[in-house]
C-alpha cells in the first residue's frame, strides 16, 4: 500500500514537473519584446552555446572518430567471413551520422551548456536580476530562454556536421598512421551513399536535442529558490534531467523514424 | 499618489499581510519601515506587482491595478522604477549598458539619444565617466546603488520603489543615498516609496513613514511626530540604540517645558 502510495505520488511529480515546463514553454514563446536587444542577445548566445564548444567537440570527435575506426577494422578484419576494407570508413561513417555525433555530442553539450544555462539563470534568480526584468514589464522567460532556443538550435546542427567532419577526419588520419587500411579504401567507403531519411532522422534528432538542451537548464534556472548552494544543485539536477530526457527522447525518434 | 486597502498577503497558510490601508503621496518620500519580517518586503513587491495580493486594493492614481490584465499590468510596469536591495545590476552589461536598457527596451530614441539620456542621470547621480565602461563587479556597493537609482529613474517613472537601498553600506555613503532619492522625488514629481529599518534614513528623509510589525500597520506619522510617539512597537523599535532613548529624553523634555510655558 505504501509503496503504491509512493508510486503516485512520484507519478503526480512527474506530471507536476511535466505541467510546469510546458506552463514556462508558454511564456517563452511569447512575443519577444525590444528587437535590436534580442538580436545581440541571440549573437551572444551563439558565441556562448556554440561557437565557445567548437573546440571541445573537434576534440572529442577526432579521437572518437579514430577509436570507433579502429574498432570497426579489428571487428571486420577478424570476421569469419571476409570484408572488404572499404566497409571500415563506411561503418565508422554510419556510426558517427547517426549514433555518435547528434547523440553522444548532445549529451556532452547538455553537461557544458546545460550546466552554463542553468547557473546562469539560477544566479540572476536569486540576485534579483530576474526580478528587476520583471519589474520593467519584460517578459523574463522569453527574454532570456528564447535567445538560447534560437541560438542553440541554428548552431547544433553546425556542431554535429563539425564533429561528423572531425571523427572522419580522425578515422583517415589514425589509418595513415597505422597503415591498418589503405588511403583509397578509406575513401571509397566513405564515398558509398547512405539513405536520405537516415540523414533526415540525424538533423531531426540534433534539433530536437538542441530545443532540450536550451530549455530544460532553463527551466531549472529559472525556478531556483534560495541561494548559491540552491544553484549548484539546479544546475546538477539540469544536466542529469536533461540528459535523461535526451536519452529517453532518442528512442523515441529512432523509433519513429527509422521502424 | 498609490492607495492601499485592506490588503492581505498570505503565503499557504502564513499570512504576512494582515489588511493594509494607507496612502503614499506623490512628491514625497514614504518611508516603509520595520523589523525584518514585518512584511515591507512582501508590501512592496505586491506594488510593484512581483506578487499578486490574496485579497484588497492597489490603486495607482485612483485606477485599482488589482483588477488590471496582463497588457495593462505591463504597461504599469512601464512605469515604475525600482531599486533591488541586491542593486540587481545585469552582470553581463557594463554601468552604461545597465543605464541605457530601459531606454533600449521601451523608447524609440536612436542611440546617440540614449546614450546622451543615460549619461545625464549618470552624471545626475554623481558617477564619474571613468565608470561608465566598468562591469558591476568592478564597482564599489555604493556606486553599484546609484547606478541601480540611474537604470530606475532613466524613463523617467511616475513611481520609484527602493528595497532598503542603503543595505551593506556605510553611514556617510548611506545618507547620501538618501539624500539621492529625495532629490530625486522632488525633482521628477515621483511618488516614492523606500523599505527601510535604518533609523538614519527614517530621520533623514521620513516624510511620511508607516510602521509594519508582524503583517499590521502599526504607526503611522512622519519624522518629527516619530521620535515622540507613544506606540509601544515603535517605541520599542525606534528606541532600540541608547543614542535615540537619550534623544527621546530630551525632546519629551523640550515638550513638556513647552506645554508648560
Amino acid at each position: 500500500m505504501t509503496k503504491k502510495v509512493l508510486i503516485l505520488h512520484d507519478m503526480l511529480k512527474l506530471l507536476g514537473f511535466i505541467g510546469a515546463y510546458c506552463i514556462f514553454l508558454g511564456k517563452v514563446f511569447k512575443k519577444p519584446q525590444g528587437a535590436k536587444v534580442f538580436r545581440k542577445l541571440i549573437m551572444r548566445e551563439v558565441y556562448d552555446l556554440g561557437m565557445s564548444s567548437v573546440g571541445l567537440v573537434s576534440f572529442i570527435s577526432l579521437f572518437m572518430g579514430a577509436v570507433t575506426a579502429i574498432q570497426m577494422a579489428q571487428n571486420f578484419q577478424g570476421a569469419d567471413i571476409p570484408v572488404p576494407n572499404y566497409y571500415i570508413s563506411y561503418a565508422t561513417k554510419v556510426v558517427l551520422i547517426l549514433e555518435f555525433s547528434p547523440t553522444i555530442i548532445s549529451l556532452i553539450l547538455a553537461g557544458k551548456v546545460g550546466s552554463y544555462i542553468a547557473s546562469s539563470i539560477g544566479t540572476m534568480r536569486v540576485t534579483e536580476q530576474i526580478d528587476a526584468l520583471d519589474v520593467m514589464g519584460i517578459n523574463s522567460p522569453s527574454f532570456l530562454v528564447m535567445p538560447k532556443i534560437i541560438a542553440s538550435v541554428f548552431f547544433n546542427p553546425i556542431l554535429i556536421m563539425i564533429s561528423i567532419g572531425m571523427g572522419l577526419m580522425g578515422g583517415y588520419l589514425i589509418g595513415e598512421a597505422t597503415r591498418m587500411w589503405s588511403t583509397s579504401d578509406y575513401i571509397i567507403g566513405l564515398q558509398m551513399p547512405m539513405a536520405t531519411r537516415l540523414f533526415v532522422y540525424t538533423f531531426v534528432k540534433t534539433v530536437c536535442f538542441a530545443f532540450v538542451i536550451a530549455t530544460v537548464p532553463a527551466f531549472y534556472g529559472y525556478h531556483v529558490k534560495g541561494g548559491s548552494l540552491e544553484v549548484g544543485r539546479s544546475s546538477t539536477s539540469a544536466v542529469v534531467w536533461t540528459s535523461v530526457i535526451l536519452i529517453i527522447l532518442n528512442l523515441i525518434l529512432t523509433q519513429t523514424i527509422l521502424s | 499618489m498609490i492607495e492601499i486597502r485592506n490588503l492581505k498577503k498570505s503565503f499557504e497558510d502564513i499570512e504576512v499581510l494582515k489588511g493594509i490601508s494607507t496612502v503614499f503621496e506623490t512628491g514625497k518620500t514614504n518611508l516603509i519601515i520595520g523589523q525584518s519580517g514585518s512584511g515591507k518586503t512582501v508590501l512592496l513587491k505586491c506594488l510593484s506587482g512581483l506578487i499578486t495580493p490574496t485579497s484588497g486594493n492597489v490603486l495607482f492614481d485612483g485606477q485599482d491595478t488589482t483588477k488590471y490584465n496582463y497588457q495593462e499590468r505591463q504597461q504599469l510596469r512601464g512605469e515604475i522604477g525600482t531599486v533591488f536591495q541586491g542593486s540587481a545590476l545585469f552582470d553581463s552589461m557594463t554601468v552604461l549598458e545597465n543605464v541605457r536598457f530601459p531606454l533600449e527596451m521601451f523608447s524609440n530614441l536612436s542611440v546617440k539619444e540614449m546614450d546622451k539620456r543615460s549619461e545625464e542621470v549618470l552624471e545626475r547621480v554623481n558617477l564619474t565617466k571613468e565608470s561608465f565602461t566598468k562591469f558591476p563587479s568592478e564597482i564599489s556597493g555604493g556606486m553599484q546603488k546609484r547606478v541601480a537609482i540611474a537604470r530606475a529613474i532613466v524613463n523617467k517613472p511616475k513611481y520609484l520603489f527602493a528595497d532598503e537601498p542603503n543595505s551593506g553600506l556605510d553611514p556617510k555613503t548611506s545618507m547620501v543615498i538618501d539624500q539621492l532619492l529625495h532629490e530625486l522625488t522632488v525633482e521628477y514629481n515621483t511618488t516614492t516609496i523606500i523599505n527601510t529599518h535604518d533609523m538614519n534614513s527614517v530621520m533623514e528623509i521620513g516624510e511620511n513613514i508607516i510602521f509594519l510589525k508582524n503583517g499590521f500597520k502599526e504607526w503611522e506619522g512622519n519624522k518629527n511626530e516619530i521620535l515622540t510617539a507613544d506606540n509601544e512597537a515603535v517605541i520599542d523599535f525606534v528606541y532600540s540604540s541608547k543614542l535615540f532613548t537619550k534623544l527621546r529624553e530630551v525632546l519629551l523634555e523640550e515638550k513638556s517645558n513647552s506645554k508648560k510655558s
